[in-house]
């Protein structure tokens, strides 16, 4: 049980999934380059912890980088790969 | 040096031009207005739909010209607010390049600080809202951080007008000093940097003329980015093969585009500056903001706020607009009444005639707009520098990004219903140049008030009274579904591409100075007014010389009251030709020559369509509307009637609302574009639906 969740911890999913509250790390950003160059420079960049203050079911979507607070569009949301 | 921003030069070694550059909402717009006052110049970049502010301020004996560059993250090829910033770094070379830093949020602005440092201006950083930081719990060990980054920084908190001297003293010694050479620069790791070096290597050898202007080493860092704007500048193949190869070789190293590691470098730069120089002592917590955000940004709440906000922007504007309105539309009257009075009574003088229907009606009917828009700036002014733009943003995001369109360009349309000119100068609120355009083009489908006046006319003239709320509210949501229709089109034709998905700012709340509320909504202000005295006075003019001359002969007129002799003088006048000339043309859409030159007419204001019809019809300037209305009952069915409304509604934008689209798109194509395009969409919708109802009613 335990284990499964450690597992469930580490496993890269998209930024959308991650409920209200939660921290995670960034893996990478599966989108063009124009978007990824975009969040790079927002601070979107590997290993930066993010923490969702609202996954806001649906629609855009809140989070905190770096003392920095975001909107996300779902689309973007879902391009994001955590851990 | 002189002509190039415009500005007189005092001299030589006086006169310092800073670039302002800096993330948005890091407050470069106060720290400019805390530099400059109101002596400001707004204007957009040559060609391209993004605002130039340039001011000025005396320190020293120097005068400082400082321009404000777009607010940005980064300085790539991927938005033309990005490229304009770095063009105008590189090939206007200022003298000092002031970098405005959010001081609570070091980290992320510096990343646009690199990509500076790479430039290699001579640079200033600004770390202001130096107050907010050490709220926060920011300790900074300033002088390090400057020493590391061999930058003069100096703490500002332009909100309250602290640091002005300290910049004005850094940028003046910053300037003397010129380009130096700096000891560190952004290292990307020995991979990346053995490619660098290569590409250098090439570039020095194959494209001296652009190693020279731009330095070899940001050259070599820009073509492995594969930035779009210089791989379009190298013509030789033997640097482009080299750049390809070091691009493939890195991308197979690290699994990732070499742009993406160098962005993760740049950080590793900054926080490698920033670990010994700045402390945080305490930890983020949940602050007012995030209560406000709570509320303002809430499922359920967040739409009805936001819509009783835009409500009460467009009550003020135009409720509380009204009684100004009404002073300035006495002045006028009077005016006119003044200059009239210059001539004897029941003589004609083609002098009196243009001052009064040309220039005082041309320009004064515009003017009257001004409490209009200053009210509506200052609305919009608080709404940003409060913070809460961005919050409706998010809040309208979903639905306008169906259409398109970014959560922002619904205020300046919900305006449009107001008045197109101060809408289409709304839309400087959107950074993005395709949403800023197609919003300009579709705005004047959002039906405008001076329309109201030929509804007003024309509904009750052709419909029984049940059917009049409904046919007023169809034309109304016909203008809204056109311009979502068009505005889909035009994000999948001439500006498809590039629909930058959602990724913004919530910037903390904050309450906004007097000053830079004031100064933003006098800058609009005279800027509408500058517009109202050039371009539409003088289309002003024209179309009276349309409406006016050829005169008729004297025996004409022999034996007609006044009010026959205008009619026979305008079907003489060009216009009047015109009208007749384009009948052949609109006969299909059920018109004749009285309403096409009444539409002409309108070009100078949509509400002149119902003084043109009255002259035309020939209808004592005493009598009520009603007569008016009769004559028009008389001569058409209501299916016409209704033809008309929806002309009126689709077609061909006033001449004011062109020549704000020509000022704000940057060239009159785009205006061109919008007249012809709604007045051949006008010609398309009216044309099917006469032809239509002909048949089944």
């Amino acid at each position: 049980m335990i284990q499964r969740a450690v597992a469930e911890e580490c496993q890269v999913r998209p930024l959308s999934v991650v409920k209200t509250g939660d921290k995670v790390l960034l893996v990478r950003v599966d989108a063009g380059r124009g978007l990824n160059n975009r969040l790079a420079s927002m601070g979107f960049v590997p290993e930066v912890e993010i923490s969702v203050v609202s996954n806001g079911h649906p629609g855009p979507f809140v989070v905190v980088i770096k003392d920095v607070k975001m909107a996300l569009g779902r689309g973007v949301a879902h391009k994001i790969l955590v851990k | 040096m002189s002509g190039k921003l415009g500005v007189p030069n005092y001299g030589p070694m006086e006169r310092i031009v800073v670039a302002l550059a800096g993330n948005p909402n890091s407050g470069k717009s106060s720290l400019f207005n805390l530099l400059t006052g109101a002596r400001q110049h707004v204007a957009n970049y040559p060609g391209v739909t993004v605002e130039k502010k340039q001011g000025v301020c005396r320190y020293q004996d120097h005068e400082i010209v400082v321009v404000d560059l777009p607010g940005t993250y980064s300085l790539t090829a991927y938005s033309m607010e990005e490229l304009v910033a770095r063009r105008f770094v590189l090939e206007d070379k200022p003298d000092v390049v002031v970098d405005v830093v959010d001081a609570s949020n070091v980290e992320r602005n510096l990343y646009l600080g690199t990509q500076l440092i790479e430039m290699a201006p001579p640079l200033v950083f600004a770390f202001n809202m130096a107050d907010l930081a050490k709220r926060r719990g920011l300790v900074f060990d300033l002088e390090q951080l400057s020493r590391l980054l061999e930058t003069r920084i100096v703490p500002t908190v332009a909100s309250k007008g602290e640091g002005r001297a300290a910049l004005l003293e850094a940028i003046l010694r910053t300037a003397q000093e010129g380009r130096k050479a700096r000891i560190h620069t952004v290292q990307y790791g020995d991979e990346i940097e053995e490619q660098i070096t290569r590409i250098e290597g090439v570039v020095r050898e194959w494209e001296k003329g652009l190693a020279e202007r731009y330095g070899s080493r940001w050259l070599a860092v820009k073509l492995l980015e594969q930035d779009e704007e210089i791989l379009a500048q190298v013509g030789r193949p033997e640097v482009l093969d080299v750049v390809d190869k070091s691009v493939r070789h890195l991308r197979g190293l690290f699994r990732d585009e070499p742009e993406i590691v160098m962005a993760d470098r740049r950080y590793g730069f900054i926080s490698g500056a920033c670990q010994e120089t700045i402390k945080n002592s305490v930890e983020r917590r949940h602050d007012a903001s995030d209560t406000i955000d709570a509320v303002v940004t809430n499922r359920v709440l967040g739409l009805p706020i936001f819509l009783l906000l835009m409500y009460a922007v467009f009550w003020a504007t135009f409720a509380l607009g009204e009684y100004p309105m009404k002073g300035l539309e006495w002045l006028f009257g009077w005016l006119t009444a003044a200059v009239s009075g210059l001539w004897p009574v029941g003589s004609e003088s083609w002098l009196r005639s243009l001052l009064v229907d040309g220039v005082i009606a041309g320009v004064g009917g515009v003017v009257v707009f001004l409490p209009n828009i200053l009210l509506l700036f200052l609305a919009i002014a608080l709404l940003e520098d409060t913070g809460y733009m961005a919050r409706a943003a998010f809040v309208m995001d979903r639905l306008m990004y169906k259409i398109g369109l970014h959560g922002k360009s619904f205020i300046p349309m919900l305006i449009g219903f107001g008045c197109s000119v101060p809408a289409i100068m709304a839309t400087r609120i959107l950074e993005n140049r395709r949403n800023r355009l197609t919003t300009i083009l579709v705005i004047p489908l959002m039906s405008c008030g001076a329309r109201l006046t030929i509804y007003s006319l024309l509904i009750p003239a052709f419909f029984a009274l049940h059917w009049r709320g409904p046919v007023m509210w169809s034309i109304y949501l016909i203008g809204i579904l056109l311009a979502v229709i068009c505005a889909k089109l035009l994000r999948v034709t001439i500006f498809q591409g590039e629909t930058m998905p959602f990724v913004m700012e919530l910037p903390p709340y904050r309450v906004p100075t007097p000053r830079s509320v004031l100064i933003h909504m006098w800058q609009r202000g005279w800027m509408f007014l500058k517009k109202a005295g050039t371009v539409i006075l003088g289309i002003s003019i024209v179309l009276w010389v349309l409406a006016s001359f050829p005169k008729p002969d004297a025996r004409d007129l022999a034996g007609l009251d006044e009010t026959q002799a205008r009619q026979v003088a305008m079907s003489h006048s060009v216009m009047g030709r015109v009208g007749h000339l384009i009948e052949p043309a609109i006969q299909p859409l059920g018109f004749d020559w009285k309403i096409g030159t009444a539409l002409i007419g309108s070009l100078a204001a949509k509400e002149v369509f119902v003084s043109q019809l009255s002259i035309v019809y020939a209808v004592h300037s005493q009598d009520s509307s009603d007569v008016l209305s009769a004559k028009l009952r008389a001569s058409y069915t209501p299916l016409v009637g209704f033809c008309i409304l929806l002309f009126c509604l689709i077609s061909a934008p006033c001449v004011a609302t062109l020549a704000i689209t020509r000022q704000e798109a940057g060239s009159w194509r785009w205006a061109a574009f919008q007249f012809l395009g709604l007045t051949a969409l006008a010609y398309g919708v009216t044309l099917v639906v006469f032809q239509l109802g002909r048949i089944w009613l």
